[in-house]
């Protein structure tokens, strides 16, 4: 039997599970991982996501403090390529403002005569400094109107903020908060949950009350009494971190009894017995064999797990306990949409909810693939 | 140096939960001569695991000694300080039952087998590699394979790793619990042979934990049966098969498969089941079932008692001599 190219056909087998039984854990998971298509475009999703938060103020035309009087409450710009029929490329019409002959609203009308062709990786207006990381000076953006030009890609909030960039810089916190949190959710939950699985005994028992007063509490009220404890005179960075630790603070509980009961059902499996008769001290025990026995569950609770920490922030945000203008993410943006007038006239306002929405949903599909891939020796 | 190598003494295992005790080991005495195999047969649940893994520390037995002859003396494994287990962990080992459970799915073959030396020796990289693949080779696995995953293996090939992690430090008492239980009758005498094989070439001393008769019988010098957390016979192999005294081995041994159809066999069909561990009879464990049993029997446990050589639990040993 021949394949196409020639070679033998048990020949081009044997090469393939060869690959298979030198695969550890994690290379195996990966190859399980990639056959789950809905986790592997949310993967895709979520890796935009973070490279444009990442890249935040580099894709958004505008900075965080800045604003244009001018322009409150602008719908989205259209962004066009033909004038009159003839190409000249992606550009926006100047804006006017026009009187609804009805309701008298004030309403923004483009000015057909006035062309602003959108320039690519331009230096911004003066206020849209920025260093990129924290660490490197610029004001390149990637697309700017050019002089006396306007995009608004997603319209304008009612300072006159452009809403594409409030999005794109709110991703930053809405995104990265719920990862550090999480984070050190599974540092402090597997430290603690550790302790009370390997020894077990009264360290146990003290663990489990403690554990089981902190989970007393309601979550939602006890985020919202914490952050309400955060003064409001903090620098955004520093808000930043203490709702991290303030997520983290409520949410380790939960993942140290599932570390906990990981630990007493995997203290019972032969290779851990072997390890030890082999003469393996309890920390080797701990970080060699027992915890990666499990690593791979923590990782996919910890997956599930993030979503509800995202709409946590946001609700915080929305709720005005959290992050305050003009530092910048969803919930924040949200707090806009509170009344009906802004739903029925301003409706391009909702559009960061369709992003929370999106990235809750790709983390959930994520965490999904992952679940089914994590124990790849069953 | 004496001949002894390890003495088992009033060996007891008590398991408490939620205020049930269960006694799966209760006063087991054992002498084991260097470079001997001892067989430890019994029904599941009648404490043979248990007294491995204690001999091993695997688990902490509840009292008793297990007294190891080493050249600075005896010592008691189960009571050794930090000093002495450095020292002496290697010397005893285990084989697991379940070659599938017993291996980390996540560490190379050469990581499992070579992980108990990084415990116990200061051997640089080079000379732990070399050491594996010494044995590696003498437990039959191609040296190619030692990068690859347990989940690349079969049944008897990770038996054969397992056999090599328990030999690397080479140790001079083996726990060989269950070690062939798991697999195929044909692989079960390779490995058997590889146990022999082994045995001669390092003088090691097995302690052999199973329910497969005839696989006990031939590879042990002494055999122990063992019922419900008791010894109840200790005695030279062929004697023993040949003419067993306890009543619970007389129908033990009736049970194993007889393969020339010719030889019929009196089966021992014993009556009820196996007493809850957790609440036995009193006395004697196996007087309900027990087709001899007296007044006595139903009251006090019977002593061990050497009858030229052979070690009996019983009241009545003359009585079912006639039987077999």
């Amino acid at each position: 039997m021949k394949t196409k190219n020639g070679t033998p056909a048990r020949k081009v087998q044997e090469k393939k599970s060869d690959k298979y039984y030198y695969a550890s854990q994690w290379r195996l998971m990966a190859r399980k991982f990639r056959r789950h298509k809905l986790a592997m475009v949310s993967t895709v999703v979520l890796l935009i996501f973070y490279l444009i938060a990442i890249f935040g103020n580099f894709i958004a035309p505008q900075g965080t403090e800045q604003y244009e009087g001018r322009y409150v409450n602008c719908p989205p710009t259209r962004v066009h390529l033909f004038h009159e029929g003839k190409l000249i490329g992606p550009f926006v019409y100047g804006l006017k403002t026009e009187r609804d002959p009805v309701t008298y609203m004030a309403q923004f009308a483009e000015n057909t005569e006035k062309i602003y062709r959108i320039r690519f990786f331009a230096q911004g207006d003066e206020g849209g400094e920025y260093r990129w990381l924290g660490l490197f000076p610029s004001n390149l953006h990637l697309f700017e109107a050019e002089e006396g030009g306007r995009v608004f890609l997603f319209g304008t909030d009612n300072m006159g903020r452009d809403l594409f960039s409030r999005v794109i810089l709110g991703a930053q916190i809405s995104l990265f908060i719920p990862v550090v949190g999480m984070l050190m959710t599974l540092v402090l939950g597997l430290a603690i949950g550790s302790l009370a699985g390997y020894f077990g005994g009264w360290v146990d028992t003290v663990i489990q009350r403690v554990i089981e007063v902190v989970r007393s509490f309601p979550q939602v009220p006890l985020w919202m009494a914490l952050s309400a404890a955060i003064p409001k005179t903090m620098k955004p960075a520093q808000v930043f971190m203490l709702m991290t630790v303030i997520l983290s603070l409520v949410s380790w509980p939960g993942l140290a009894r599932v570390v906990r009961s990981k630990f007493i059902s995997v203290k019972k499996e032969d290779f851990i017995m072997a390890a030890r008769i082999s003469g393996a001290p309890a920390s080797k025990l701990i970080t060699r064999h027992m915890i990666p026995s499990f690593l791979s569950y923590i990782i996919v609770d910890m997956t599930m797990a993030i979503p509800s920490l995202i709409i946590g922030e946001t609700t915080l945000s929305f709720l005005g306990l959290g992050l305050r203008s003009p530092a910048t993410s969803w919930g924040v943006l949200l707090q806009e949409t509170n009344k009906l007038e802004t739903i029925m006239f301003y409706n391009w306002k909702l559009i960061p909810m369709l992003f929370v929405f999106l990235s809750v949903l790709a983390f959930n599909f994520m965490g999904d693939g992952l679940r089914d891939a994590a124990d790849p020796y069953k | 140096m004496d001949n002894v190598l390890l003495e088992i003494r009033n060996l007891s295992k008590v398991y408490d939960s939620k205020g049930v005790s269960v006694r799966a080991l209760s006063d087991v005495n054992l002498t084991v001569m260097r470079g001997e195999t001892i067989g430890i047969v019994g029904e599941s649940g009648c404490g043979k695991t248990t007294l491995g893994r204690c001999v091993v520390r695997g688990i902490d037995a509840t009292s008793g000694e297990v007294l190891f002859h080493t050249e600075d003396g005896v010592i008691d494994f189960l009571k050794a300080t930090g000093a002495q287990m450095k020292k002496y962990r290697k010397d005893i080992q285990m084989i697991f039952q379940d070659p599938y459970a017993s291996l980390d799915p996540r560490m190379t073959v050469f990581d499992i087998i070579s992980e108990p030396l990084r415990y116990n020796t200061r051997m640089s990289a080079k000379e732990i590699e070399q050491a594996v693949d010494r044995i590696a080779e003498q437990v039959g696995l191609n040296k190619a394979y030692l990068r690859r995953y347990p989940h690349a293996f079969s049944g008897g090939q990770r038996q054969r790793i397992g056999i090599a992690r328990s030999l690397i430090l080479q140790p001079k008492l083996i726990v060989c619990d269950e070690a062939v239980s798991a697999l195929d009758v044909s692989i079960q005498a390779q490995i058997i042979n590889l146990l022999e094989d082994l045995q001669k070439e390092y003088h090691l001393t097995y302690l052999f934990i199973s329910h497969a008769l005839s696989v006990v019988r031939h590879i042990s010098d002494r055999v122990m049966v063992m019922y419900l957390g008791r010894m109840v016979e200790f005695g030279e192999t062929e004697a023993l098969f040949a003419h067993p005294m306890h009543p619970y081995t007389q129908a033990l041994l009736s049970a194993v498969p007889q393969p020339d159809p010719d030889i019929s066999v009196d089966r021992i069909i014993l009556e009820g089941e196996v007493p809850n561990p957790a609440n036995p009879p009193s006395g004697c464990h196996f007087h309900p079932r027990c087709a001899y049993a007296t007044e006595r029997c139903r009251t006090e446990a019977p002593p061990l008692v050497n009858h030229d050589g052979r070690l009996v639990a019983c009241w009545e040993c003359g009585k079912c001599q006639g039987k077999t």
